[in-house]
């Protein structure tokens, strides 16, 4: 037995010497150059004439004006994108030594969130209060709404006229049972919405109209909100709630969907709007820098280019949206302080989910 | 004679004499501080629970959970059981029959592998949907009411997809395992009197266990930790919660609890597989191939190829026809020259990533077969579970040590005297390479240490015997018969990498932006057509490392096994 492994031994072992590196092992060299490089570039260091940025909002939509304001002004920006739950983690576990002097999310909360974790610096500036409305911006002035994002109802033109339609809070009524489509309560805006819905209502009221959503759902919700369109195009359901510009994607796509979007409760609190938006870090090395960057983006074409390209409406009322935008009328808009997004945004997720909104 | 006892016939030894020596002073503790380096991270998630976070919990525990952990443990079943019939399976017939088209299948059965699931998952809703264009064209034949169909974003839809996206894991663990005992094995089964089934049941099935074993771990580990998948289908398991409680309910402390969970269930079904599998050892026979390939015939040969194509079909064909529509209608806007900075990126992390993590399991693997101790031992379990850690929450736990070991090395530093504080790690390539080795070394270790169970210790008995010293024994004996173990773990590290999005995202310097978060880009918005091209491109690079590595593993494997130089 032992001579005859001996033998394969040699048989093994003879092969190898034969072939000394295998394709993989051979390949070793070439790595450690290529990994000996890597070591050798410079780790980020902050130079004067750069600003750095943390970005939620995702590179299409932010690196066009960053190049546009680079041109103008000489200032490099260099940015990471991530989600709003890590990058604001990183921002605390830098603390003092973050290289970060802006950050940006798309949703209220995350910023009242970065604001209560003492993350972001308070910015005086005439120009920011005069540009941004009082209800888009904190009222501490630690973060600014650059645009806004309407969530509204959407409708079959086929199976539903708008003068069925009235307010968010009719969706719950039992004409609508197996006729409404919803998104998950996981996601931020529906989480938004019902914080909003909770200031107004209070929890009770509340309740009872997240109730009826879920008994009036015509099936489970969906992971996002083009899907429950092409649900409602397809005849699955009627109605549901979604963001704008989803709805302006979808239009652009296929313009004859026959689909229309509806301005509900404009008898009483107006449409539900969130933000995307930006604070200045407390511990940003550049902020008076940081500080221009905002101010140049809540004003001019670069608030109405930050705004257009996601087909959202500017948070600077002075500027027109896209026509695209404009062409689905106007609407009054909730003008609750959007801050209670974030405030009452934990209250809203466990009464969806008691409420067996999934 | 039963199954198992066949499996001792051919492989009653000793466990292995502790063969010390040269390197020891050296291997040892390097092997303990990579260990203590990766389980880190996971000690500071663990460590959440010295915040109890009791509303959080009362809240999960009155409302959501129970379903949670309901539709967890049908997902970890339904796709543990989905990857092992199919991967087993395939591996089986590629392995050691012949049948039209084998050849092709052999290694094109791992193309689904680089697809992300949760770009599959996103592909397989958009047909199969209510307004997808299947049940929109059966609306058209048969009219709105006329027609069955089973519900898509349900507990079958998602199980489904990710055992196509999963099973590549234990096919290809369990192909290696065939390749290099099965014909033996079977040889010997025939002997001693078994057909094919018996010999495949009682014989072979159960000295390839380790390696199936490891295949659908992983895979498991993975479905757990997923998020994408599941999110696109709203299909709520215990990683919803954990994001729930984290990016809902704004606390981090929670969400990283619930995540220890995982951690535990994982580690628990490993700890009961290792002691119903008990004391048995299973090592392979040396290769050879005298043995021939079950011929198939009739239509059984049809039947195997049917099979295998209609899998392949389903797991990459249909995802990959969808991603190319896609693409063919955005390719205009979207290619840019940043494609090539873009590709590289992704391919020199893979690249050099793989050679980190596949050394460090390497190591970890030799020190648990030579060095098994009190210390050891624990310490090497615990650094190969964080994969089963939702990404995002070890991606976390990795930056906050890294920036823990920054704060300290600052503060070294300026107590000797250092002018400005000092940033080691924070912001550079090498956390993120780091990154990878912590999530991505349970990936490499499952088939090195697979890889080294079915080496027999009389193998390097007799190689001592020879004069062989301890460096020779690993480089003339063990990395040769463990080729084919460190091919497949450098395989799904590589390709593991590329598709990897939260510590990329997280960790990533400046402008080291990848194929992974450029879809991560376009998807974080809702825009899937547009991600098209990013996730084609993605695929085709991770096929580079599949061809390349499948057929190198193959070749070397047929050529070992039947003495032919390669």
């Amino acid at each position: 037995m032992s001579r005859e492994l001996a033998g394969s031994l040699d048989a093994c072992a003879g092969r190898h010497q034969a072939r000394p590196r295998g394709p993989f092992f051979g390949t070793g060299r070439g790595v450690a150059s290529v990994l000996a490089l890597m070591l050798v570039l410079p780790a980020v260091s902050a130079r004067a004439d750069e600003l750095i940025v943390y970005s939620e909002r995702n590179e299409s939509l932010i690196k066009p004006l960053f190049d546009a304001y680079t041109k103008e002004t000489g200032v490099d920006i260099r940015f990471i994108t991530d989600q709003a739950g890590p990058l604001l983690e990183r921002l605390k576990a830098e603390g003092e030594s973050t290289p970060a002097d802006l950050l940006i999310t798309v949703d209220a909360g995350n910023l009242w969130l970065a604001a209560q974790e003492g993350v972001l610096a308070p910015v005086e500036s005439e120009t920011l209060t005069a540009n941004i409305p009082a209800h888009l911006r904190d009222p501490g002035n630690r973060w600014f709404g650059l645009s806004v994002r309407a969530r509204t109802i959407v409708y079959s033109t086929e199976r539903v006229s708008p003068g069925d339609l009235t307010t968010y809070e009719d969706l719950a009524a039992p004409k609508w049972k197996h006729r409404l489509c919803l998104r998950t309560s996981k996601k931020v805006y529906n989480q938004s919405l019902v914080a909003m819905m909770l200031e107004r209502l209070g929890p009770e009221e509340t309740a009872r109209v997240v109730r009826g959503w879920v008994n009036n759902l015509a099936t489970e919700p969906f992971a996002n909100d083009t899907k429950l369109m092409e649900a409602i195009a397809a005849g699955q359901c009627d109605v549901g709630i979604v963001n704008t510009y989803y709805f302006g994607r979808l239009q652009r796509e296929k313009p004859n969907v026959k689909l229309a979007l509806f301005w509900p409760n404009q008898d009483s609190n107006g449409v539900h709007v969130n933000i995307s938006g930006a604070g200045v870090t407390r511990y940003a090395k550049h902020r008076a820098e940081a500080v221009k960057l905002l101010e140049w983006l809540s004003a001019g074409e670069a608030q109405g280019a930050f705004a257009d390209m996601n087909l959202e409406y500017p948070a600077n009322p002075q500027v027109q949206p896209d026509p695209a935008v404009a062409a689905w009328g106007s609407f009054k808009p909730d003008t609750i302080n959007v801050t209670v997004a974030g405030s009452r945004q934990a209250e809203a997720v466990m009464l969806m989910d008691r409420a067996g909104y999934r | 004679m039963t199954g198992g006892d066949l499996a001792h016939a051919q492989t009653a030894y000793v466990r292995p004499a502790p063969e010390r020596g040269g390197g020891r002073r050296l291997i040892y503790p390097g092997a303990l501080v990579l260990a203590a380096l990766v389980i880190a991270p996971l000690l500071l998630i663990i460590a959440s629970w010295l915040d109890p976070q009791t509303e959080v919990w009362r809240h999960l525990t009155e409302t959501v959970l129970g379903r949670l952990v309901l539709n967890t443990l049908t997902l970890a079943v339904g796709v543990s059981s989905g990857v092992l019939v199919i991967g087993v399976g395939l591996a089986w017939l590629v392995s050691m029959c012949e049948f039209p088209g084998r050849r092709f299948f052999e290694w094109a059965l791992m193309l689904p592998l680089a697809i992300p699931a949760y770009v599959s998952a996103f592909v397989m809703l958009g047909l199969f949907d209510f307004s997808g264009p299947v049940q929109t064209l059966l609306r058209e034949f048969f009219g709105p009411h006329g027609y069955w169909f089973p519900e898509v974003r349900s507990g079958g839809g998602v199980i489904a997809v990710m055992v196509l996206a999963l099973y590549p894991y234990v096919y290809m663990l369990a192909r290696a395992a065939f390749l290099t005992q099965g014909r033996t094995t079977m040889e010997a089964a025939r002997v001693l009197g078994l057909g094919p089934w018996g010999g495949f049941l009682r014989a072979v099935l159960p000295m390839a266990r380790p390696a199936i074993v490891v295949g659908v771990s992983l895979a498991l580990m993975e479905a757990l930790a997923d998020f994408g998948a599941v999110a696109v289908f709203n299909y709520d398991t215990f990683t919803t919660a954990i994001y729930k409680s984290w990016f809902g309910l704004f606390s981090l402390q929670a969400a990283s609890q619930l995540s220890t969970l995982l951690l535990l269930f994982v580690a628990l079904v490993l700890l009961g597989e290792r002691r119903l599998r008990g004391r048995a050892h299973y090592h392979a026979a040396l290769p050879n191939t005298r043995a021939q390939r079950y011929v198939l015939t009739g239509g059984r040969r049809w039947l195997a190829a049917g099979f295998s194509g209609v899998i392949f079909a389903i797991a990459f064909v249909i995802p990959m026809m969808q991603l190319l529509t896609w693409t063919w209608g955005v390719i205009g806007t979207e290619l840019s020259a940043r494609y090539l900075g873009l590709l590289l990126h992704t391919l020199a992390l893979g690249g050099v990533a793989a050679v980190i993590t596949v050394a460090g399991a390497l190591l970890l693997a030799y020190i648990s077969r030579f060095h098994r101790d009190r210390l050891s031992r624990p310490l090497v379990s615990m650094a190969t579970l964080g994969y089963a850690l939702p990404g995002t929450v070890l991606a976390v736990g990795i930056m906050l040590t890294f920036t823990g070991v920054d704060r300290l090395l600052s503060t070294l530093w300026q107590a000797m005297g250092g002018a400005t504080p000092l940033r080691v790690f924070s912001g550079t390539v090498v956390v993120l390479l780091l990154a990878y080795l912590v999530r991505f070394l349970a990936v490499a270790f499952g088939p090195i240490e697979s890889g080294f169970a079915r080496i027999r210790p009389s193998l390097s008995e007799a190689a001592r015997g020879l004069g062989a010293t301890p460096p020779e024994l690993m480089r003339r004996v063990y990395l040769p018969l463990l080729r084919p173990g460190l091919l497949t773990a450098a395989l799904l590290v590589v390709v593991e990498v590329m598709k990897e999005m939260p510590a990329t995202l997280l960790l990533r310097p400046f402008g080291w932006d990848t194929l992974a978060v450029r879809i991560f880009e376009m998807t974080s918005e809702g825009e899937w057509e547009r991600a098209a091209l990013p996730a084609i491109t993605l695929v085709l690079a991770g096929l580079l490392p599949v061809i390349f590595l499948v057929r190198r593993s193959a070749g070397a494997v047929f050529s070992s096994a039947t003495g032919e130089s390669d």
